[in-house]
């Protein structure tokens, strides 16, 4: 057909060809155009334009744009939380050693048993830096709050979630029936009901099944229920990963005379973790998002205490600056992660 | 089948031989090491036993007895909406029964709408239009990576931020959109409303029931007849009900004084937590319709093509219903994790399952029977939610398949 017309702007440009191409193309496109046309404006008014980039609240009520004066007023608190004042170094130094780790553990060239080590060191000294204890000051975790805490919890229940996990996913297959139920039914039960629910019975239930005068820090019990959380949702992951090891494996490595647990350990497992090492990133990914449900039993992760900065008197009801922040802060972690993971996709398949 | 009958009736026959019985069974299920796996399940029961004991020991300190008596006892709270009367000194149990309900209205409308949207975007992110397709790119990537709980809390301070009941937007006649929730008309129908939908629904499922007999007997039916008589079917409940002297009128929400009057309205708590929900999950159920979409042969769009149909007719005829094989299975537990985070409406004051349970454990101090009451419950409503979709699967998604 198109031999018979004379060649148009059209055939060259893909780009017009796909946008006002056809009747069907051009409605489409006008209808995307009109959709911005009246939404864009107010939004970059609101957001740029007639924005207060600095002064007080009375400047910011007198505009009808975003208060991002705000934000820089309550930068530090949205970060940090309630975290004392004078000993805020430590909170930004366990900042720095949790997003060290993740960035080292970015390169699959450093993966290895010394990364493993690296990040329960790591762990160890971010709560040591936060709670203090020897030569440093103590601060109670009630006083935690802010970037520190959304990193600490979903890093830390990942890690301690890991090896369960494993656990839990080779139960799961094993040949004896009462292990396998056993392992069935936590990770059903535990995938079946909200995340809420087991931070409910974390906070309500747990204290009240401890002898009496005994007492488990309410920061903690949130961290092991983030991460029987995760490890039910990783042994399904791992699961998966597992399968798709061929038998043959196992059988040549049988016939080389390896153990059972030589076997797992240097053979199969190496493989299975390699194969699903996308859907862990991205279940790492949820479980960043999920930590902010902490907020509902009152602790002040990134999210929560970005609202509650919208509740101190003097800069009352900016709801929606604070909101706005947050949503940055976790989009462009996610995102990167996001990416990170398609790229290591790519990565691990080319030989 | 043969083969095991026989081999049934030789064993029976052949003397000290015996049938592999329950226990022979259970051994072979267990496997190796016996006891070591006895051992296992002893000693959770022992730490539950310990845990328990710690329990009732401090329950009764605090002057409490385990159990689910509590339930009937009168609530001394209120409740902010609900599908069932409900008020303060009705018992715990009507007060988590309307908690129940909520949820699994907010989740089933979340759903639907999640599926409509979800569907919707998933198709528009195929088009070859750069413009919508980088449009909808744009909507995933920002709803999948920012947190759930985020969102509702944006959906809930954009609802409130809405103009009050006289100022109240209008995008379309007889829609209103306030602070006080949302407005949408109805038709009136002097309180018959339920027992006309469920006469309309059972009179659907009878004419269903008697088209697939008269299928089986006389083979495929015309489209037209088949639509004719799912209308009259539709119709003829309203029809009787107008003959017996219901009328119908079109009630259509109106300011009245300083509030608004008429239509169906959904509190702003509901509204935000649906919205919410329906939102997030339409990001994912954009990506799995996409995804079921592309893993379908490009040989299809092709062959379809090539026999005369144009691409929208391709697309519904051909590839949907092949598509349909991938993302149900997905589509399921993009479900499941909606009716799950539901849950989040404790944060943003709507009276779910969870909100009213938390606040009867905070009031009677009954944790473990409350927490026991929760798990049941969400495990009951995932069970039946995916019960419901394989079904789904199996009798739709699956249709003509090989396996």
């Amino acid at each position: 057909m198109s031999a018979l017309r004379a060649p148009s702007v059209l055939d060259r440009s893909p780009f017009l060809k796909a946008t006002i191409g056809s009747r069907g193309n051009i409605a489409i496109s006008l209808t995307v155009l009109a959709l911005a046309a009246v939404s864009l404006p107010p939004i970059l008014r609101w957001l740029l334009l007639d924005a207060v980039w600095v002064g007080t609240a009375e400047t910011c009520k007198t505009s009808s744009g975003a208060c991002w004066a705000f934000i820089g007023e309550k930068l530090k608190f949205i970060t940090l939380g309630f975290y004392p004042q004078d000993l805020e170094f430590r909170a930004y130094g366990a900042i720095g050693l949790l997003l060290g780790l993740v960035a080292t553990s970015a390169s699959p060239r450093c993966w290895g048993r010394g990364l493993v080590i690296a990040w329960i060191v790591g762990l160890l000294g971010a709560i040591w830096l936060l709670g203090g204890g020897g030569p440093l000051s103590v601060v109670p975790t009630e006083k935690w709050g802010g970037l520190p805490v959304t990193l600490l919890l979903s890093f830390g229940s990942f890690i301690l979630a890991f090896p369960l996990a494993i656990v839990l996913a080779l139960a799961r297959r094993s040949k004896l029936g009462g292990i396998r139920l056993y392992a069935v039914t936590l990770i059903e039960v535990v995938r079946g009901v909200p995340f809420i629910a087991i931070l409910y019975a974390s906070t309500l239930l747990f204290p009240l099944m401890l002898p009496a005068g005994a007492a488990i820090d309410k920061f903690a019990r949130a961290g092991f229920a983030l991460s029987i959380f995760v490890a039910a949702y990783l042994a399904e992951i791992v699961r998966a990963g597992l399968q798709a090891v061929p038998k043959g494996q196992s059988e040549a490595a049988a016939s080389l005379g390896l153990t059972h647990w030589q076997t797992l350990r240097l053979v199969v497992l190496p493989q299975a973790l390699k194969q699903v090492i996308a859907p862990i990133v991205n279940l790492a990914v949820g479980i960043f998002q999920d930590t902010t449900l902490v907020a509902i039993i009152g602790m002040f992760d990134l999210l929560n205490a970005a609202r509650a900065a919208a509740t101190d008197q003097l800069w009352l009801g900016f709801y929606a600056e604070a909101y706005v922040f947050a949503a940055i802060v976790y989009f462009v972690f996610c995102f990167a992660a996001a990416r990170y993971s398609l790229w290591l996709e790519r990565h691990l398949r080319s030989p | 089948m043969v083969d095991v009958v026989t081999n049934t009736s030789v064993e029976d026959e052949a003397p000290g031989r015996s049938q592999p019985g329950v226990l022979a069974f259970f051994r072979l299920w267990l496997g190796h090491w016996p006891l070591a796996q006895i051992a296992l399940y002893l000693g959770t029961l022992l730490l539950f036993v310990y845990l328990g004991r710690n329990l009732v020991a401090n329950m009764a300190r605090l002057g409490l007895t385990p159990g689910f008596e509590f339930l009937d006892h009168a609530a001394n709270y209120e409740i902010g909406e609900g599908f069932i009367a409900y008020a303060a000194g009705d018992s715990y149990a009507r007060a988590a029964l309307v908690g129940l309900i909520n949820t699994v209205a907010v989740s089933a409308l979340g759903c639907l709408l999640a599926t409509v949207l979800g569907v919707g975007f998933g198709i528009a992110r195929l088009s070859a239009n750069p413009l919508i397709s980088r449009l909808v790119q744009g909507y995933v990537e920002i709803l999948r990576n920012t947190p759930l709980l985020l969102q509702l809390f944006a959906w809930n301070t954009v609802i409130h931020l809405l103009p009050g009941p006289r100022q109240a937007l209008s995008p379309l006649p007889g829609v209103l959109l306030t602070s006080r929730g949302l407005f949408l008309p109805t038709i009136g129908t002097e309180g018959h409303g339920l027992t006309l939908i469920f006469a309309v629904a059972i009179a659907v499922i009878f004419t269903r029931l008697v088209l697939r007999r008269r299928r089986r007997l006389t083979g495929p039916l015309a489209r037209r007849v088949v639509l004719l008589t799912y209308a009259a079917t539709v119709l003829a409940p309203l029809v009787i009900a107008a003959g017996l002297g219901v009328s119908f009128t079109f009630d259509q929400p109106t300011l009245k004084g300083f509030n608004i009057r008429g239509g169906i309205s959904m509190t702003p708590e509901f509204a935000a937590l649906m919205l919410g929900l329906a939102v997030n999950a339409s990001a994912s159920i954009a990506e799995t319709v996409r995804s079921g979409i592309l893993a379908i042969p490009k040989g299809q769009w092709e062959a379809a093509g090539s026999l005369g149909l144009r691409p929208f007719a391709v697309l519904r005829l051909v590839v949907l219903p092949q598509a349909l094989r991938i993302i149900i299975p997905v589509m399921t537990s993009s479900y499941l994790s909606l009716t799950k985070n539901s849950s989040l409406a404790v944060a943003i004051g709507f009276p779910d399952l969870v909100s009213i349970l938390n606040t009867t454990a905070n009031v009677t101090g009954q944790a473990l029977e409350v927490i026991a009451l929760m798990v049941g419950a969400y495990l009951t409503l995932s069970l039946a939610t995916s019960a419901i979709m394989n079904a789904y699967n199996r009798r739709y998604a699956l249709r003509g398949s090989c396996r």
